[in-house]
């Protein structure tokens, strides 16, 4: 910003987006910290009406103490992690293989991110209905033409059932994010390390793995961050059900299956918490990167 | 040891010739400089000689052995980057160690060459810094020192220069040029610059659209060009050219004159005209002279006191003994 008067006009010119944004966020989580703290089982006859009853941490202890807790922190980190080494991966191997000049390059970048456009639901399904039927789907169809007894892949692989259709959904994300990062590797450097006397593998190693690492963190960062909400993939597919159970579902069973709006703010306030420690990481990476 | 020889090597970028046939020798411990205007081919033939391109026919042959499609890292040459292609991300040290970390040379050795060659090129003190924290004539430095280390039968420097200030272009050229004196290793430098290659050279190449136009030192390219392009190539200010009349009395479709080889006085000479532009460079004045009947310009160098101004008459007198003559097709007259 140059002058005084043109800072003064983005203040105000910005001013609508910033309240409406405070606003969409402000509400609910006050409305998510106050019923953190009160018992609110709407079936018990509880209502805002009546007045809810006070009753301090006792929530978020519940919350805690519960034995579905623990496991579905598992869950999380499980599919979180999954998603994100097979992610960052294959990212990696495709991003290196479009960035190599071929016929159609440009129709094919754009295929790649087709995944990343279909809505989450939508996929769910299609993976469950198409691929992963046991009677058929092609997989099924698939292990069937070699003989094999067709897998249940929702029942008996569900984690890894969902982390590969999450994988597909975010893949694209990372591998056009290390594209464009690997795009601006100098060519000259590569030369260098060949004439230097490394091959391959190792230039692999010591010259692009490093110049990655910056685009590493932030997709691993901006994922995590996702990934810690899924829940449509859940819902649709296994309902929670086979050791799918992941904080945000579990949250999601408190508060609509268990009628305990008082039990599930207070886990909601929990992925709150851990969810912005994530965002403070990132938004350093981030504000690093731009000063660089 | 480092002579390296071209055989007919020609090179294609799909139906592009970029190289026609192409016959070069470069002498063991020769600082041998590729000059030409930008897109000749001088920085293709240097990747050709490193291994970063295939030669489409022909043969390299360093020290007398084939290696044509030796990969460029058993080639044994070291090659400075225009970019100077530093590894962002690793120290100086870590830098200059890396083709010998590759070559896995032991530590304690590796550790010395890293000391000698950073005490050779003042690099002592920022060996622990990375190549963001330091100007371009230190990196360019590291750049040097990466290959130094190496011991290459040869370096290959890709327009080393180009990147830096005038000011320190010339520190580094006297510094590279020390570097040559003290390692007696063979050298090729690709430069479209003729003072680098006028100052630096022990032989230069001159090229034009993949031909070798000229090989020889930078005195005899100064003396007998062998035709008008190296002849307009070679020399600062640019070498003049007359034709017509004047050019055949002298039996000569075009004759050249340099700026240096013309004398300016107010009343005598053969050559007259009005000076339309004088650059003072306080050594010397540059007159450019129009209305000679000539061409369209003719510049002169002088002393830096001579003070004539735009719209003065002069006369020319050009030194006999140093004309340059050149036949219809452009080739020298002996």
């Amino acid at each position: 910003m140059a002058t005084k008067a043109s800072r003064s006009a983005a203040r105000v010119m910005m001013a609508p987006a910033v309240v409406l944004l405070l606003g969409w966020m402000l509400v609910p989580l006050t409305m998510t910290l106050f019923f953190s703290f009160k018992k609110y089982l709407p079936l018990r006859g509880d209502s805002l009406e009546r007045g809810l009853d006070w009753v301090g941490f006792d929530n978020y202890i519940r919350f805690v103490s519960s034995s579905s807790f623990w496991p579905s922190v598992q869950t999380t980190l499980i599919m979180v992690g999954g998603v994100l080494v097979i992610t960052v991966v294959l990212g990696i191997l495709l991003a290196m293989l479009l960035d190599q000049p071929f016929w159609g390059q440009g129709i094919v970048r754009i295929l790649v991110i087709a995944p990343f456009f279909v809505m989450p639901t939508v996929s769910a399904l299609v993976w469950k209905n198409m691929f992963m039927d046991p009677v058929n789907g092609i997989l099924a169809h698939l292990w069937r033409f070699f003989g094999a007894e067709p897998v249940l892949w929702l029942s008996d692989a569900s984690l890894a059932s969902i982390i590969l259709i999450v994988s597909w959904q975010w893949l694209p994300f990372a591998t056009l994010i290390l594209l464009t990062a690997i795009q601006s590797l100098d060519s000259e450097q590569l030369e260098a390390a060949e004439m230097d006397g490394a091959p391959p593998q190792k230039r692999f190693w010591f010259i692009i793995l490093p110049h990655l690492s910056r685009a590493i963190t932030i997709v691993i960062l901006i994922q995590t961050i996702f990934l810690l909400s899924i829940f449509a993939e859940i819902f649709v597919t296994t309902g929670g059900a086979f050791g799918t159970r992941t904080l945000t579902y579990l949250i999601f069973q408190r508060v609509v299956d268990s009628q305990n709006i008082g039990l599930g703010s207070a886990g909601g306030v929990y992925a709150i918490i851990l969810a912005n420690i994530v965002a403070i990481f990132l938004m350093r990476i981030v504000g690093k990167n731009l000063d660089a | 040891m480092g002579q390296i020889t071209l055989e007919n090597v020609t090179k294609s970028f799909g139906s592009t010739e970029v190289i026609p046939p192409l016959d070069l020798t470069i002498e063991d411990g020769e600082f041998c400089v590729f000059v030409g205007p930008s897109g000749c081919g001088k920085s293709t033939l240097l990747r050709l000689i490193a291994g970063l391109e295939d030669v489409t026919s022909g043969q390299i042959l360093i020290d007398g052995a084939e290696a044509t499609t030796t990969p460029p890292s058993k080639r044994g040459l070291a090659m400075v980057f225009q970019s100077y292609a530093l590894y962002p991300h690793m120290s100086v040290r870590k830098n200059i160690a890396f083709p010998m970390r590759m070559a896995k040379i032991p530590a304690e050795e590796q550790e010395r060459r890293i000391e000698a060659a950073a005490r050779a090129l003042n690099l002592t003190d920022y060996l622990d810094r990375r190549p963001g924290q330091l100007s371009g004539g230190q990196r360019q430095r590291v750049a040097i020192g990466r290959a130094i280390v190496r011991e290459p039968a040869a370096f290959l420097f890709d327009e080393p220069l180009s990147n830096l200030d005038a000011a320190l272009r010339v520190g580094m050229r006297l510094e590279i040029s020390e570097l040559h004196e003290r390692l007696k290793t063979t050298m090729i430098y690709v430069t479209h610059d003729q003072v680098e290659a006028m100052t630096m050279a022990d032989k230069i190449v001159v090229l034009r659209a993949g031909h070798i136009e000229q090989v020889g030192s930078p005195l005899d390219l100064y003396r007998a060009p062998r035709n008008l392009f190296v002849a307009g190539f070679i020399g600062s200010p640019k070498m003049n050219f007359i034709e017509g009349e004047e050019a055949a009395r002298r039996g000569a479709a075009t004759i050249g004159i340099r700026p240096e080889h013309i004398a300016v006085s107010t009343d005598s000479g053969p050559w007259a005209g009005t000076v339309s532009v004088s650059e003072h460079l306080g050594s010397d004045t540059f007159f450019h002279v129009q209305g000679t009947g000539l061409a369209e310009t003719i510049t002169v160098r002088a002393d830096g006191e001579v003070g004539f101004r735009h719209g003065d008459r002069i006369h020319l007198t050009p030194r006999d003994d140093v004309i340059h003559r050149f036949d219809e097709q452009g080739l020298r007259i002996a």
